[in-house]
């Protein structure tokens, strides 16, 4: 998969091209679109502590942030007391080789996956594949775009842009076994067919990896939030477990993780909980009656530490629920693939310049309507537009705004800032174009606005300027 | 300068640069609204807030018309202006520009203290009630989205619609989702807002109601230039405008003067 070290991210407007004119994309955005924002406003009303919950929610993940020093330090400790090990990853490059390298020690050939965003980050699976490892992802949606060759399209719902046919599908065409008349048009059979595929897979694996939805600095715990248990059994049953996480899931203890997960879920589908929410401290110990022989965690930097203190680092408290996605128009419009990289969606749009560079993400943030909706939903109240509007302004100071742009804005600001020059010109210009649309009262095509004019008309002004008209009827200044 | 209007209710009327260009109707209509509530309104030398510099990243140009916003506005008692969004920059953002000049900053926040946007002041500042007006049709309202969520618009409009004569308001589904227009958004990125706003206009279309209103002149343009080349013929009118009772004044946007509503659909 080269999207993950070749983001199509700088070709922004190409791939939005290509999605709007994918019907069964469209199709599958449709659902999407309501079912998300659906289910989280109904889980809100419910609780009338919500707005509360998420000051609270922020303000554990601010404290955590500020002295992020001492908290990994104390989860260092509590891990390495249980008999994990943890391992520090400045890179992905440094994380994919930690793991590698453990996976050798082991001699391992097949590894389970939970679902892991950090692992697509570091692009995992391709990693393990060249060292001749089998890498089998176990969440349903992450199976199906692995059998697809793809990344996941959202940071919750990776194959939310497939319809259940595509699926269907690509079931047939992997799943050779399956007898033709074998019924796979709903979901639940379609859960059912992979869960048979992946029970022998569980049983059969070297390894287990998982992401970390918290790492909890008290206890050294960490905790996966999942609705098909496919993390349990990815954790439990092979003699190796290992955590792939980034820096800032550290939450200093479970009274506050147990705060953070009220808004976590909700946020996210709606529920109240997500159906599995599993803690792992350490390897099995005597008297246990299961888990693994050895417990590692990686823990990945990735440019993470380098947005503390800077305009971004209200991104560091995100908790990836996705709310933000579901609720934003422009991500409906055109997926989360679009966006070229493993992050969609506004989070995506603010987090992806900075971990691949604001020069083959820069058009991101700018692909905002800054409607504020992905802002008011987040449950950890990050201001993602405002952060969008950061990475333009510093665009802006390097020169890497379109020259359009710049030149058609920066022509507009010098006019305006000359209030004489301003009242002057628009009234010419206003009323030659009020007179040259006196008939349609519209335009249907208009040089340097094409952007505009090719998806809609241009309503006419009415010919007068307000201010001039203003200074004729009342004559004040 | 009228020495007989009540003290403390001196309007600085902020038209913003698309009325002040497009639609002069919107701002004297927004003066009359403010007139009638007992307001004296002024319209001091003005171009643009800066928005569009502020948000494409352009801060020293956004500070600069920033400054001469305050400096033409700052006298009055409020800044008022028909439109979420320009009333958003206004009173939300104008003190982020000043970051670093302790000065500028207090200066720039207590102007923000000051504006607001044009029909939640009539209702949240002044107490207006209802209004003196007549329109006897069915419209349906988008909540444009800086005004909805910087500036908290979503009951006043709908109330004082609703003391409208002969009005019937018929909600749209999402009426809070976004029309796409975005302002300079709408032009690099038109493809997708295009596609944005035309899932809007299924919704808008869905209500079967002949005029479509809101509160900001981008998105309504953004929505009107649709809905024109569907070739959905709808009364598109600033909320102002029926507000005021002056939808007599100037034909719905988009339409040429003489523009006659189609009888059937009243």
């Amino acid at each position: 998969m080269s999207v993950h070290a070749n983001p199509t991210t700088p070709h922004f407007k190409d791939n939005a091209h290509k999605a709007l004119h994918d019907p069964q994309l469209q199709e599958a955005m449709g659902k999407l679109r309501v079912g998300f924002t659906a289910a989280r406003q109904i889980a809100v009303s419910k609780l009338p502590e919500f707005e509360a919950l998420r000051d609270s929610a922020r303000d554990i993940k601010n404290h955590t942030l500020a002295h992020l020093d001492l908290y990994l330090e104390a989860y260092e400790k509590k891990v390495t007391a249980s008999g994990g090990h943890v391992h520090f990853a400045r890179t992905a490059e440094e994380a994919r080789n930690v793991i590698l390298d453990i996976c050798a020690k082991r001699g391992a050939k097949t590894v389970t996956k939970g679902k892991s965003m950090i692992s697509e980050e570091i692009a995992l699976n391709d990693a393990m594949e060249k060292a001749g490892i089998t890498p089998v992802e176990t969440d349903l949606g992450e199976y199906i775009i692995q059998l697809r060759g793809e990344i996941p399209s959202h940071i919750i719902g990776p194959a939310v842009h497939l319809t259940k046919d595509q699926v269907e599908g690509d079931f047939r065409r992997v799943h050779t076994h399956l007898p033709k008349d074998r019924d796979l048009t709903e979901p639940t059979q379609l859960l059912t067919e992979a869960r048979g595929i992946l029970r022998e897979k569980f049983l059969a694996a070297d390894i287990g990896i998982t992401g970390a939805n918290f790492l909890v600095a008290e206890t050294g715990t960490s905790i996966i939030v999942t609705n098909e248990g496919n993390g349990d059994l990815t954790q439990i049953l092979p003699k190796c477990h290992i955590v792939v996480a980034s820096l800032e899931k550290i939450t200093p203890t479970l009274e506050d993780v147990s705060q953070l997960l009220r808004v976590l879920a909700r946020s996210a589908t709606g529920q109240e909980m997500s159906v599995y929410t599993t803690l792992s401290t350490g390897p099995r110990r005597p008297g246990d009656v299961d888990g693994p022989e050895e417990y590692h965690v990686v823990l990945l930097d990735n440019g993470r530490s380098s947005m503390i203190g800077t305009d971004f680092q209200h991104m560091l408290r995100c908790i990836r629920c996705g709310a933000c996605m579901n609720h934003c128009p422009v991500y409906h419009a055109v997926g989360g693939h679009a966006y070229g990289w493993v992050y969609p969606g506004p989070m995506g749009a603010v987090l992806t310049p900075s971990l691949i560079g604001v020069e083959k993400g820069g058009q991101l943030p700018n692909a905002s309507t800054f409607c504020g909706r992905c802002e008011s939903v987040c449950p950890m109240r990050i201001p993602l537009p405002g952060m969008m509007r950061h990475w333009r302004e510093r665009e802006f100071e390097r020169h890497l705004t379109p020259s359009a742009a710049r030149y058609g804005l920066g022509l507009w600001a010098w006019v305006a800032k000359r209030p004489k020059l301003y009242r002057f010109g628009t009234r010419i210009v206003m009323h030659v174009m009020g007179y040259y649309a006196r008939k349609t009262g519209k335009f249907f095509a208009m040089p340097f606005a094409s952007g505009w004019t090719d998806w809609r008309d241009l309503p006419a002004p009415q010919g007068k300027t307000f201010q001039s008209e203003w200074k004729k009827r009342r004559g004040t200044k | 300068m009228n020495a007989g209007q009540p003290k403390g209710r001196r309007v600085g009327l902020m038209a913003t640069c698309l009325v002040d260009l497009f639609r002069p109707s919107v701002g004297f209509a927004a003066a009359k609204l403010l007139e009638d509530a007992g307001c004296t309104v002024d319209v001091p030398s003005q171009t643009c807030c800066g928005q569009p510099a502020y948000n494409s990243g352009d801060k020293a140009d956004a500070r600069a018309l920033a400054l001469q916003v305050i400096e033409a506005f700052e006298g009055f008692d409020y800044v008022v202006a028909p439109s979420g969004s320009c009333a958003g920059m206004m009173a939300k953002h104008y003190p982020e520009l000043f970051e670093g000049d302790p000065e500028l900053q207090r200066r720039a926040r207590a102007f923000s203290a000051k504006c607001f946007e044009l029909v939640s002041f009539l209702t949240d500042v002044l107490g207006v009630e209802r209004v003196d007006a007549q329109f006897p049709r069915q419209a349906t309202y988008h909540d444009s989205c800086s005004g909805l969520r910087e500036m908290g618009v979503q009951a006043q409009p709908r109330k004082l619609l609703g003391t409208v004569e002969g009005l019937e308001l018929v909600e749209m589904k999402d009426s809070d989702v976004c029309c796409g227009f975005g302002g300079t958004f709408a032009v690099k990125f038109g493809e997708i807002s295009g596609q944005i706003v035309d899932r809007k206009t299924q919704d808008i279309l869905a209500t079967q109601a002949p005029v479509l209103l809101a509160g900001d002149l981008g998105c309504l343009m953004n929505m009107a230039g649709r809905l024109s080349r569907k070739g959905r013929e709808m009364e598109v009118r600033h909320v102002a405008e029926v507000l005021a009772n002056m939808t007599d004044e100037a034909p719905p946007i988009g339409e040429p003067v003489g523009y006659q509503a189609p009888e059937a659909e009243r």
